[in-house]
């Protein structure tokens, strides 16, 4: 089973490296990870979407609790929540060709972000699934690069993680 | 006054109490060594190898109880006591663990003496911190012992850039530490300890097992009342020997791979498991598979909630102090009990009659010798001659299972090994670190021919301190534990176990200034002994037993079986 796995840390060097150390010293995957400090700098806030049964994820967090530099940790998918990733992906744009991709960039309500005569750059927000869904639209041909965030997610309605 | 970053860091460790550390300097360190010099109320003691300075830093703590202190330069002086840190994270052990690094402009520029130090140590620390300011360096190590002792201990790394430790600034010794991402639970929730006594009193066949955790966490008076007022048996880890009255007959032995008959039966096929800071280690309950085919209810009381359910899923667990917790549960057991409420007696009474019955297979039992050396009978005269109080460390293999079958230990902190790394060449300088902490303590260092020589360089060490650790060498000419595994699994194929070309022992000993004693024949096992603690009492002695070169640790139960899937002897084989 998916789960997006948020958690809270002290913004300090190498408090990243704990835990991606951790994820590959036990055998738990990352399927995607983002991180950034919070408004409050002294905070990181990362996102780690990985698979795997009850227990595992069990495992995972009682793990990532256990880090020294670890404040709190929730699992998104246990309660409504929403979940974001955002790609640029440069295509190839020639001829009649750049009507199509404009059309087709409007339908997924993504942004035409940097113009050549040969090639549009376009930047895409949305969940993984709509994200895999624009590049299965597009002729694969065309596509000269892809660059994706990985997923960032926060709970619905009041919940919050904070301190 | 401004201090150098140096003499914060004596300082630092003056304010902790600490009275020794261990340690071998080099480049990266030697102002700190400087302010070593400079003061008279820290001792330094100077290892032969970085390895051996972790490991007595280590030892310092097992038999203690307070943090152990190492100090080491960067690059190889960190490599070289990786090996200490793994060994001491594995089994909790609190440490702090000092290392210089190149000074911070040169930190990237591949440096001489340069290694990454915070991610070579990474997974085998608790925490640890590379300092960059020598203003943090203080509450940096206030920290450090904070995080090595509380929760589930273990141990803490500060790296130091040459530069900090000349940079000046104001000393002040913070008095807490407040850190808001790392709050150790202490005390068992109180419904979850209710839960646990309901299933306690109608148990039928209730199993205590016990391990490590009552030895760190100080608890080895509550295990043992606790104990006392249910009657229950109970089994102790080889973590956890010394954790309950070995003399008590509700003592069942030690259980796992080379565990008593009983308590491995008793484990397997109790109604209610009462596990007390342990971690169902794979050594401990064999295949977790084979356990749950007997239905058990578990218990399982622990301070780091990552222990639970880890292997073996648990029905009450209790995250808590073990000392905290265990007085709880008494409190409340004393007062249902008072009430009149009783425990199963009638079923318990039937499941100490089947206990006994197990107990009959007298599975410790060995053929003697008067021909040749049986090690389990210099273990078991060791006992007799040290009245079962001595602290014994022991290296890893054969030995260290034939000690902690045949010497049983009546008092926690007495027994040092490493249980959980398995790192030969440990016993030596944890038999250091055990004299300096406890300095007319008897001290024994079970080995074997192959770990002695791990580390043998220490005997050096101990002379130069007059550490008269009393070394009993179990020399059977063969990497023992792995010579059994290749009979046993591998086809009696003994690839690469034999040791040719072993040193003289004795002449190796009388080389660094010791006593050395040859042992061939099994009268000579008490003499020598006796000559050991008595006449030499004041010195180091080599005692080389040559041994039974194929004697095996029984029982045995083989790697990835179940825990009553147990060889009794060679005629299981």
């Amino acid at each position: 089973m998916r789960h997006i796995i948020s958690v809270l840390m002290e913004n300090e060097p190498g408090a990243l490296s704990r835990v991606v150390g951790l994820f590959s010293a036990r055998g738990y995957n990352i399927e995607t990870l983002t991180v950034a400090p919070t408004e409050d700098h002294s905070l990181s806030r990362m996102t780690i979407v990985t698979s795997g049964s009850e227990d595992v994820l069990e495992q995972i967090t009682k793990q990532l609790n256990r880090l020294v530099d670890v404040v709190k940790v929730v699992d998104l998918v246990e309660n409504a929540h929403i979940e974001r990733e955002l790609m640029l992906i440069k295509v190839r744009a020639t001829g009649k060709e750049r009507e199509e991709l404009k059309r087709l960039s409007d339908i997924f309500r993504g942004r035409i972000i940097d113009v050549t005569d040969r090639t549009y750059t376009v930047e895409l927000t949305g969940d993984a699934q709509k994200l895999d869904a624009f590049i299965d639209a597009l002729d694969r041909a065309s596509i000269l690069e892809t660059v994706r965030t990985g997923i960032s997610g926060i709970a619905r309605g009041e919940r919050v993680l904070k301190i | 006054m401004e201090l150098t970053g140096a003499d914060i860091v004596v300082r630092c460790l003056q304010e902790e109490g600490v009275e020794h550390i261990f340690g071998y300097p080099g480049g990266a360190v030697l102002y700190v060594y400087d302010a070593i010099f400079n003061q008279e109320k820290i001792r330094h003691v100077l290892v032969r190898h970085e390895q051996a300075a972790a490991h007595a830093a280590d030892a310092y703590a097992r038999s203690t109880g307070k943090v152990g202190v190492f100090l080491v330069t960067s690059g190889p002086g960190v490599t070289n006591a990786v090996t200490g840190l793994a060994t001491a994270y594995t089994d909790s052990i609190p440490m702090v663990a000092i290392t210089g690094q190149v000074p911070t402009h040169a930190i990237g520029e591949d440096a001489f003496q340069e290694a990454d130090t915070v991610g070579i140590t990474r997974p085998c620390v608790k925490h640890n911190f590379l300092v960059k300011d020598v203003r943090d360096l203080a509450s940096t190590m206030r920290k450090a012992f904070h995080i090595a002792r509380t929760g589930r201990p273990g141990p803490v790394l500060v790296d130091i850039p040459k530069d900090i430790t000349v940079a000046r600034c104001r000393f002040e010794y913070p008095e807490t530490v407040h850190m808001r991402s790392y709050n150790p639970v202490t005390r068992g929730h109180q419904g979850q300890i209710k839960k646990a006594l309901g299933l306690i009193l109608t148990a039928e066949r209730p199993m205590i097992y016990a391990g490590g955790g009552v030895i760190l966490g100080e608890a080895a008076e509550e295990l043992n009342r606790f104990a006392e007022l249910l009657g229950f048996p109970v089994t102790t880890t080889l973590m956890g020997l010394g954790g309950f009255r070995s003399s008590d007959r509700k003592w069942l032995g030690m259980p796992g791979m080379h565990g008593t008959y009983e308590a491995n039966m008793a484990m397997q096929h109790s109604d209610v498991l009462i596990g007390i800071g342990v971690r169902f280690d794979d050594r401990v309950i064999g295949n977790p598979k084979h356990f749950a085919q007997t239905a058990h209810k578990i218990i399982h009381l622990d301070i780091d909630p990552s222990s639970i359910s880890k292997r073996v899923r648990v029905d009450v667990p209790i995250v808590g102090d073990v000392r905290e917790t265990l007085r709880s549960m008494i409190a409340l057991l004393e007062q249902t009990l008072a009430a009149g409420q009783k425990t199963n007696e009638t079923a318990v009474a039937d499941w100490w009659k089947q206990i006994g019955k197990w107990r009959e297979r007298k599975c410790l039992n060995y053929r003697d010798s008067e021909e040749v050396i049986k090690p389990q009978r210099v273990v078991q005269k060791l006992w007799e001659i040290t009245g079962g109080d001595a602290f014994v460390t022991s290296d890893v293999g054969q030995h260290q299972m034939w000690v902690a079958q045949y010497y049983p230990f009546d008092k926690p902190r007495r027994w040092i090994n490493s249980g959980g790394l398995g790192t030969m060449g440990v016993g030596l300088p944890f038999a250091m670190g055990v004299l300096l902490a406890n300095p007319d303590a008897q001290v024994a260092c079970v080995t074997g021919e192959g770990s002695i020589q791990m580390n043998i360089q220490e005997l050096s060490t101990c002379q130069q301190y007059r550490l008269p650790v009393k070394i009993v060498n179990l020399n059977n000419g063969y990497l023992g534990m792995v010579r059994q595994w290749q009979q046993i699994e591998y086809g009696s194929r003994y690839s690469q176990s034999y040791v040719d070309a072993l040193p003289d022992f004795v002449k190796l000993a009388e080389a660094y200034g010791h006593v050395g004693i040859r042992i061939e024949k099994p009268s000579d096992i008490e003499p020598a002994l006796r000559d050991a603690f008595g006449k030499y009492k004041d010195r180091l002695v080599f005692m080389d037993f040559i041994t039974d070169k194929t004697e095996n640790v029984w029982p045995m139960v083989q790697g990835g079986k179940g825990l009553t899937e147990m060889l009794l002897g060679s005629e299981d084989l």
